[in-house]
């Protein structure tokens, strides 16, 4: 039978378990991949769970994790057992508080899912450089390397801080530990209370800050005496190796798992062994397993206890035959003489020569590699060529594994093709995207064949970067030995394509091992199947002799009520081919998880998922593979074939999934990227296009300002191009006064919308005769794509209109080009709109500052980049620092820029003489405030390079590189709430401040949405969230408010569902205020919990409601003696209960708790209210008008 | 006097209480319903439509959108937090059962047979008195005759009432083609009672925007006609419990009531307008107008006024419209 007590989870879950027994403070901050620990534990304590000692646990969340350590620090100060979650970037935020909790010698222990650390661009994978930052702090550092071990040391850590003193940085792979599912034995609640040593839990309580025995910690000391108390708490780290040895025993003793400090595995006599910490450390043991029993003599020692490095420990882990040594370190330490890891091991091997507790005859040869950055995979393959490369009589020194340097050639060669997995294992992959709930299913898979059977499992799920229509890989193992595999799968016998369209989009068969199963969910017959598959697929299945099923999962979904959603299906249909239990087993225990999992959802759903079950293994088909050969089927290029160069070279590349193929010279040295490459990607994601019926559009423009992809165009053209217009194209005459006599064309770009209908919704016009019927309606893509391409193409090659000539209102800014387009943001985000009107009116001239969050995910997160540049080569530069720092980012670039405007001005008045003084009055004086006035200072600037030209001079030349900065450039900094209202909030105070000329566009989608929907100082009072569980119980934060306090910052509130001609006047109005300006914007996001066609809707009830305000406080209306403050709404219409109860986040508090609900309306309602009141007084301040010059 | 009243097999101080509504959300409302003098708590319709769609809504927001992408793998926290629907549900019959002495009346609203018929057996493990099952079919489908709709909600009605030992009240649509004909069906499938009538959410246009907008109007006291004529009807020939719902603002509408056939008087409307303390004032109103008439019985009012023992029944019949009509013949003025 099954072993006892395991369950199936990840190591977030199983770590957060453990912290949350064992903790009474949890100070959380969220961030990728370690939000989900603090998520679990504010679950827990909400539903009240007690830990260890019968307490329910406080959990807070912070506006950091600078917030969050400093929190811990106080909490530990008074003796509570306090803990935290972090990783990169968090880690080092927290890092100034580790240092003091260190060094007051204080018992805590904090868990860090290990991530790459931001340089030449973000990573939210895993790697060891965030932990190797922390290695100075004085925390111990304890490594797991896998979902098992995470949960066990992260007990053994808790129990052996409290003993020690010395607080605890246990650490391990994020996402591929943190986020693998695995079947582990649990930790029971007495297990866990046996590890802690109630004295020390005593003694670290009787340590705390307590006015009836009052102490002082944190003095300033000074050189007198400084160094000697820092080495006062030596004692400690000299006795900690053996604590956490003691611990680990005593683990042992309580259940059985044995860990070290260093542990070995391999061959008793080996001469060649490898040395590293963390999930690689499995890779090599599975490797090294493999080669031992082929007769090599090689060997790893696994890392557990980083800080302190026990030097003996280490020595004595390795066997005295040892004669090459291979330190890894998975972090890059550039311009050090050897990586962390591989020097703390020089530093062993030489203490133990020098102290003479060397057990080998003669010094080993030690060298160090690097591996694994960014979670690159790392397989035996690689392991084989470092064991390899030990054998070579010179090996390399400060080599990499795993990429192709072909810059300065560091890297070695492997064999990819090389593997050690063995025939027991159950290998299956399932390609889905992220909205059609395979991740989920297969998880749950593995629940079932790890708690059913006695299989040890292995779940990995790799997604690809977009938001809309991501890709994910699940990658699942079944074996009756434990799972070593800390990679990806090679090759599977099951295969399964959830969506027909990845076929096109990938070689999803490409793994598929000899005489696999193919399971593909496509709406087409058994007879039908084959002449659809593409060229490859068709070649690999008959090479490999493939059995390929078919289901239409679609509609048996369709047709139960699951709306679609194929996940039940296509996992009753896995359980039926895969043969990892008996079928009839099999169906018997999906039904009851079904019944489990979906219980709590209601009768109606278990029915629905259950009838989902029984059809899908009636459903499944046979494909009938022809004697013959069908039409030839190659699969698209997965980027336009007249796409530039490096769009071939690379972004194509990396679309195909082929990135890590790419060597070093591939790319920019310092992460600079070119813009406007999304466009060459067609990704056809829309299940339904927009159609134009020229006869009912009133030319409003309404659909594009709130196309979230800039997939729909307005654009007018030269009536002399008509003949050239594809064939039936509808245009219309243009309406507007601005353009007479041209022709305006309302135009979907088939390949990038992603259907979401937001314009449809927008779309004001209606046919009189038939009101269902609108300018614009939604109608199936598959019927419109190959109408709609060919103008497509027409509109896409077409002239912007002349920017000169256009209004800045709704209308007219949608006919100016957008330079922001095809991200890979949400179908219906309500982001994305703000930042593409951004670049109409401002895109030629604007340098953003973007906080990173979702903006810079759909922003910049490659392969592609949907900023791009105008027909004359201009458009937004752009650039991500930090999340904490983007308001100063931007104030720097603030800086930067003004100052060259300044070198410029000088340069044109030194050299007025030369210039001609009419020029240089001219260049000067310009007004530059208006579209006119900018394309005439260009015009300017264009003559005075060309005078300079005319008279090279060195003076010429410095004015040369600066005079573009005599066209104004447009600052903004944007980011969303996480940044405005949290984490950057100091910051941004700061540069409001300042008075410099800033646009801080705050993008509110009121959580933060990146990380999964974690409460925010924005989230609205009673909204469910992650960290707020049963509605948050504080109101918003008045942003907007704040900032009017300065008198000197533009401030406006907007929501473009709402009133758009508003939206469109505060961001002219804004950018043209000589000072700083802050637009918060109303933005919907699917975090709400509803269906995003309704965001639109759902701000205009917000407005309406009154909770989503509506004002303008133009600084500028002083001088004229006016009030500032300008409300643009009216006061609310409708209850906030009918705005309240058609979103997500509000409908589970009310289904939850209808009263505390009813609670939280009455108090919206009341704030609204309030907040009204307080706004119309302010509106009626009569302000006295400063004089000019005059100091705000 | 005496104002006992027996509806559903129940036996209640008087006929009077409130009809299905929000306000039964509320503990603090629900005491001071009962304070007022209610003779019972009808609760708000459990609409199975509306939780099937909050279920499958749970399902997308918090199940399906899981493993969206590397970063969230979600939105909403879960692990159980949030009970949907029927559980909530079924915790307040438990709360408003502990905070009153009256019987609890539970009700539910189904188009169609579905998993949500098995809830009134819940309703009775929570501990309700008896069941108002809330019928409704709007059909726009012309391949769907009449007969075709009623045999299903007969269907309807017999699977709650063979799930449930509790009394099992229909509460009907006026919009039938023989509404007695329909009581005996629904009679015949176990039904215990009707409530006369159901209230619906009526479309208007706005020609401005053409749109259409959706509104549920509070009645007033001339809707209550539509009552008194059907109960009256039903009154001498149907054994079930008949109880009058819409257009009772008054005690004489009360009385109306009674005299038309009602074991049992619902208020909403006027509740809402006025508070709960109107109970009382409707109570004391109808004991007031007893008094005054020397009527010492509840059952000596009912139905006195019903279609058998009313004076001139043709008033309640067919050739009631046309004596209307001659009646407003100038030449008879």
């Amino acid at each position: 039978m099954k072993r006892s007590r395991v369950i199936t989870l990840d190591a977030n879950e199983a770590v957060a378990s453990v912290a949350h027994r064992a903790s009474e403070v949890i100070a959380i901050y969220p961030i990728t991949p370690a939000s989900t620990m603090g998520e679990w534990c504010d679950e827990w304590s909400a539903k009240g769970h007690a830990n260890l000692w019968g307490q329910v646990p406080r959990v807070v969340e912070m506006q950091s994790e600078a917030g969050a350590a400093g929190a811990a620090h106080g909490a530990l100060q008074t003796g509570a057992l306090t803990t935290t979650f972090t990783a990169s970037q968090g880690l080092l935020l927290m890092l100034p508080d580790m240092l003091k909790i260190a060094g007051e010698l204080t018992s805590f222990c904090m868990h860090v899912a290990a991530r790459t650390l931001a340089t030449h661009a973000l990573s939210i994978f895993c790697d060891h450089s965030d932990v190797m930052t922390a290695r100075t702090t004085g925390f111990a550092m304890l490594c797991s390397n896998s979902v098992q071990e995470a949960q066990d040391l992260a007990a053994v850590a808790h129990a052996a801080t409290l003993r020690a003193r010395v607080p605890f940085a246990h650490f391990f792979d994020g996402f591929r530990t943190s986020h693998e599912v695995s079947t582990i034995e649990a930790l029971s609640d007495d297990d866990l209370r046996a590890l802690f040593d109630a004295d020390a839990i005593a003694a670290h309580r009787a340590r705390a800050l307590d006015p009836e025995r009052p102490v002082l910690r944190g003095t300033a000391q000074n050189p007198d005496v400084f160094f000697q108390a820092r080495e006062a708490a030596n004692p400690f780290y000299d006795a900690l190796p053996a604590i956490v040895r003691a611990t680990m025993e005593r683990f042992a003793d309580l259940t059985g798992r044995r860990y070290d400090l260093f542990e070995y595995a391999g061959h008793a006599e080996a001469e060649r062994v490898v040395v590293l910490m963390g999930s690689g450390a499995e890779t090599v043991h599975e490797t090294v397993d493999h080669l031992v029993a082929a007769g090599e003599r090689v060997g790893v020692v696994k890392v557990r206890l980083f800080r302190p490095f026990d030097m003996r420990a280490m020595v004595a882990a390795l066997p005295a035959t040892v004669r090459r040594i291979a330190v890894l370190d998975r972090t890059k330490e550039p311009g050090a003489p050897c990586d962390p890891l591989h020097l703390d091991v020089l530093a062993a091997v030489d203490e133990a020569e020098a102290a003479g507790f060397a057990p080998w005859a003669s010094r080993p040869r030690v060298v160090g590699g690097r591996y694994g950055l960014s979670s690159k995979e790392f397989t035996p393959a690689m392991v084989r060529a470092i064991f390899d490369e030990l054998a070579r009589e010179a090996p390399r020194n400060r080599f990499t594994v795993g990429i192709e340097d072909d810059v300065t050639h560091r890297s070695i060669a492997y064999d990819p093709t090389w593997e050690v997995e063995g025939a027991g294992v159950t290998r299956a992959v399932f390609f889905g995207l992220g909205s059609d709930g395979t991740v989920g299913s297969n998880k749950n898979t593995v629940k079932i064949v790890g708690e059913e059977t006695d299989a040890h499992t292995q779940g990995y799920f790799v997604y690809d970067s977009r938001k809309s229509g991501a890709v994910t890989v699940s990658h699942l193992r079944f074996s009756p030995a434990p799972i070593r595999s800390a990679y990806k799968l090679r090759s599977a016998g099951f295969v399964a394509c959830h969506q027909p369209v990845l076929l096109e989009r990938m070689n999803v068969l490409d793994m598929a091992a000899p005489g696999a199963t193919f399971l593909l969910n496509a709406p087409w017959s058994p007879e039908t199947t084959w002449a659809m598959l593409p060229d490859e697929a068709r070649s690999i299945i008959r090479e490999r002799d493939v059995r390929c099923v078919v289901i239409d999962a679609q509609r048996i979904a369709d047709e139960v009520g699951l709306g679609g959603h194929i996940s039940t299906v296509m996992q009753a249909c896995f359980f039926a081919l895969s043969g990892v239990l008996p079928r009839t087993l099999a169906l018997e225990k999906i039904r009851a998880a079904a019944k489990k999992s979906f219980s709590k959802r209601g009768e109606e759903i278990v029915r629905r998922n259950i009838a989902a079950i029984d059809r899908a293994v009636a459903g499944m088909r046979q494909i009938v593979v022809p004697e013959g050969d069908a039409p030839s089927r190659p699969r698209a290029p997965s980027v336009a074939r007249e796409a530039p160069d490096f769009v071939q070279r690379v972004t194509a590349v990396m679309l195909e999934g082929l990135g890590d193929a790419l060597p070093v010279s591939a790319f920019p040295v310092d992460g600079t990227w070119p813009v406007g490459t999304a466009q060459w990607e067609r990704r056809s994601l829309a299940q339904s296009l927009p159609m134009w019926d020229d006869a009912v559009c009133i030319q409003c423009n309404k659909c594009s300002i709130v196309c979230p992809h800039a997939a729909i165009r307005t654009t007018l053209f030269d009536p002399a191009k008509v003949t050239e217009v594809p064939d039936a194209m509808p245009h219309a005459a243009w309406k507007g006064d601005d353009h007479p006599g041209a022709r305006y064309v309302v135009q979907v770009a088939p390949d990038d919308c992603t259907g979401c209908g937001l314009c449809v919704a927008a779309c004001p016009a209606k046919d009189k005769r038939n009101p269902r019927h609108k300018a614009l309606d939604m109608v199936p893509a598959a019927e419109r794509k190959a109408v709609e391409r060919p103008r497509w193409d027409f509109v896409r090659a077409l002239p912007p209109p002349d920017r000169k000539r256009v209004h800045l209102d709704v209308k007219g800014s949608q006919l100016f080009e957008p330079l922001f387009e095809f991200s890979g943001a949400c179908s219906g985000c309500g982001e994305t709109p703000y930042i593409q009107l951004v670049t109409q009116l401002f895109g030629d001239r604007a340098v953003v500052a973007n906080a990173t969050g979702c903006s810079s995910i759909f922003g910049a997160n490659l392969p592609t980049t949907p900023y791009r540049a105008n027909g004359d080569g201009r458009g937004p530069a752009w650039s991500n620092s930090l999340f904490e720092d983007n308001a100063e980012f931007g104030l720097g670039m603030r800086l930067g820029l003004d100052t060259h405007h300044g070198q410029a001005v000088a340069g044109v008045r030194a050299l007025a003489s030369t210039i001609g003084d009419t020029l240089a009055a001219a260049l000067l004086a310009a007004d530059t405030s208006t579209e006119e006035g900018i394309a005439a200072q260009r015009a300017r600037v264009g003559a005075l390079r060309a005078v300079l030209r005319a008279n090279d001079t060195s003076a010429g030349r410095a004015l040369d590189l600066v005079a573009d900065h005599l066209v104004p450039r447009s600052l903004w900094i944007i980011g969303g709430d996480g940044w405005a209202y949290d984490i950057g909030y100091g910051g941004l105070d700061h540069v409001l401040a300042s008075g410099a000329n800033v646009n801080v566009l705050v993008l509110d989608t009121e959580v933060y949405s990146n990380t999964g929907g974690q409460q925010s100082k924005s989230t609205p009072l009673g909204a469910a969230a992650r960290y707020a569980s049963a509605g948050k119980e504080t109101r918003k934060k008045d942003l907007g408010l704040l900032a009017m306090t300065y008198g000197h910052v533009y401030v406006a509130s907007v929501a473009l569902g709402a009133k758009d001609a508003h939206t469109v006047k505060a961001f002219v109005e804004a950018e043209r205020w000589n000072g700083p300006s802050l637009i918060i914007a109303y933005s919907h996001c699917v975090a709400h919990g509803y269906d995003m066609a309704f965001g639109l809707e759902q701000q205009r009830l917000a407005v309406d409601a009154g909770v989503w305000p509506l004002y303008r406080f133009d600084p500028a209306k002083v001088s004229l003696g006016e009030s500032p403050l300008h409300l643009d709404a009216p006061p609310p219409k409708i209850r906030a209960k009918d705005y309240m109860e058609r979103e997500g986040r509000f409908r589970m508090v009310a289904l939850s708790d209808p009263r505390r609900y009813e609670g939280f309306v009455r108090a919206t309602e009341r704030n609204a209210a309030d907040r009204r009141s307080l706004y119309e007084q302010l509106a009626a301040v009569h302000v006295t008008a400063k004089k000019t010059g005059e100091p705000t | 006097m005496n104002l006992t009243t027996n509806y559903l097999g129940l036996t209640l101080a008087h006929p009077l209480m409130p009809g299905a509504s929000p306000m039964v959300d509320d503990l603090d409302t629900v005491r001071r319903l009962e304070d007022a003098g209610a003779s019972a708590i009808v609760m708000h319709s459990l609409f199975a439509e509306q939780v099937e769609a909050e279920q499958l809504a749970a399902q997308r927001h918090i199940h399906d959108l899981g493993g969206f992408n590397a970063e969230a793998p979600g939105w909403f926290p879960d692990a159980g937090v949030f009970a949907l629907g029927v559980d909530a549900y079924l915790e307040q019959i438990r709360k408003i059962r502990e905070a009153v002495a009256v019987p609890v009346i539970a009700s539910l609203n189904g188009a169609s047979p579905g998993p949500w018929i098995d809830w009134a057996r819940r309703f009775e493990e929570a501990g309700a008195h008896a069941v108002e099952l809330n019928l409704y079919a709007l059909s726009t489908d012309a391949a769907v005759d009449a007969g075709h709709v009623e045999a299903m909600q007969r269907t309807v009605v017999e699977a709650v009432t063979s799930s449930v030992k509790l009394p099992v009240a229909v509460k009907l649509s006026p919009f039938y083609s023989s509404l007695p004909s329909f009581l005996r069906a629904i009679e015949g499938a176990g039904a215990k009672g009707a409530v006369l009538f159901n209230r619906f959410y009526q479309p208007d246009i706005d020609p401005e925007s053409l749109s259409l907008s959706r509104s549920l109007h509070l009645s007033d006291a001339s809707e209550l006609p539509l009552r008194l004529r059907w109960l009256a009807v039903a009154s001498p020939t149907s054994p079930l419990s008949l109880a009058c719902s819409g257009g009772v603002h008054e005690p004489l509408d009360v009385v109306k009531a009674l005299m038309a056939g009602a074991h049992a008087v619902q208020s909403v409307s006027a509740l809402l307008k006025r508070g709960p303390d109107h109970l009382r004032v409707l109570l004391e109103g109808l004991r007031a107008w007893m008094d005054a008439h020397e009527y010492a019985r509840i059952d000596d009012l009912r139905g006195s006024m019903n279609h058998a023992r009313c004076p001139d029944p043709s008033a309640y019949e067919r050739a009631n419209y046309v004596k209307l009509l001659q009646g407003w013949h100038p030449g008879e003025g």
